[in-house]
């Protein structure tokens, strides 16, 4: 699983750098330090793991350890369309759990991970609060409720066919003015 | 010295020694995985070295030893907690003794013979890790499903060197014990100290191979 960094990335990465020396060389300082570099990086690639033991001085597994503890760090770049799946006790009972998995099969990723193309990703979340339509799954800001595997390929294909669409229209557009 | 009463055995200890160290000093055997002889601030995490002392279970590793101390090892109410969290351990442990390095001086074959138990734990689902063998580490490789969680690798490596370079990774049925990538310009090479290695009661972490101690 690992992750490509993007340019934009490097670049944020290299600002983060030098914003990392403000921040005092404690190692209670450490928390704070991974949630400022999510906040900016949306995700903790093993760079910047890296980076913050070197700062620290503390090793890269002492780093990693912490933050895989915490729910809160990512350690993959979310997808332009994040998929949430939920598995709370009602979506649970409606069978959420196929749902995850017809989601990670279609898009052949696991939950918590990220496509290559950074277009999806795929995370489990308890109750969203609307167990009247389970099973749930919530794609960007949109709440599909009553989900099923038909629907999973229904709302991937859409994206795709969005997408293949706004590409053609960029298309023209550029052969248009040519 | 102070007196205390372990199975109706007086036995005769430095007042607040460990209790789980006295007993196992003193011939009584209680299962334990975790515990490190002198540990300051046991860790206390494989739940297995219950006792009953004044009708409740206690880990005896946590247990300092005072002045008529009463305490039993052998209540069925201990052997069923012992048991039980022995259980769980096996369900997320790969039994495969014949092929295993550690075959015959396991922990866990022995617990298992002590509490009678089976190595295929009845009834509880079987959980792997996949992939079992993790070579994240520069120059250890750590068998997963065969790691039993003790800590006992980070809890040397910290004495010894102030900071461990293997930790607790992850989270719940996830946990690994896990070494990171260290700075590019900082590698992480081999020493020679094979503390994490020797100390580990299921022989689930090795060295790399062409890694020569
Ligand atoms: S359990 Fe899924 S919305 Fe409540
Ligand atoms: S030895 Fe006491 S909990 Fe592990």
């Amino acid at each position: 699983m690992d992750v490509i960094l993007t340019s934009e990335d490097k670049v944020i990465i290299e600002k983060l750098g030098s914003r990392l020396t403000q921040c005092e060389k404690v190692k209670t300082n450490l928390i704070p330090i991974l949630q400022m570099i999510q906040e900016e990086l949306k995700y903790l690639p093993p760079e910047v793991i890296k980076m913050v033991a070197k700062y620290l001085e503390i090793p890269g597994s002492e780093v990693y350890g912490v933050a895989t503890f915490y729910n809160q760090f990512k350690f993959n770049p979310p997808g332009k369309n994040p998929i949430k799946v939920c598995l709370g006790t009602a979506c649970h009972v409606r069978a959420g759990d196929i749902i995850l998995e017809n989601f990670e099969r279609k898009l052949g990723i696991s939950e918590g991970q990220t496509t290559e193309d950074r277009e999806f990703s795929i995370e489990r979340v308890a109750c969203v609060g609307c167990c009247a339509l389970a099973p749930v799954a919530i794609m960007g800001d949109t709440v599909h409720g009553h989900m099923a595997p038909s629907k999973v390929e229904g709302l991937i294909l859409r994206v795709q066919v969005e997408h293949e669409k706004a590409e053609r229209e960029r298309q023209k557009i550029e052969s248009d003015r040519q | 010295m102070v007196q205390i009463l372990v199975d109706n055995n007086i036995i005769e200890a430095e007042n607040g020694a460990n209790l789980l160290q006295t007993c196992l000093e003193n011939g009584i055997y209680i299962p334990n995985l975790c515990y490190l002889n002198d540990s300051q601030e046991p860790f206390a995490a494989c739940r297995l070295c219950f006792v009953e002392i004044d009708g409740h279970p206690v880990a005896a590793c946590t247990q300092k030893v005072s002045e008529g101390l009463q305490v039993q090892t052998d209540t069925s109410a201990v052997r069923s907690l012992q048991k039980t969290a022995f259980r769980l351990l096996l369900s997320v442990h790969e039994i495969k003794c014949k092929e295993c390095s550690a075959n015959k001086r396991c922990d866990l074959q022995r617990i298992a013979k002590f509490l009678k138990v089976g190595l295929k734990p009845k009834g509880l689902e079987i959980r792997l890790k996949d992939p079992g063998l993790d070579s994240g580490h520069p120059y250890l490789i750590v068998d997963q499903n065969r790691c039993v969680l003790c800590g006992k690798c980070v809890q040397v490596c910290l004495q010894k060197h102030g900071h461990s370079y293997l930790t607790f990774a992850k989270r719940g049925f996830d946990t690994v014990i896990s070494g990171y990538i260290e700075p590019d310009d900082i590698p992480l090479t081999f020493s020679g100290c094979t503390l994490c290695i020797d100390i580990c009661p299921v022989m689930a972490i090795s060295l790399k191979e062409g890694i020569k101690s």
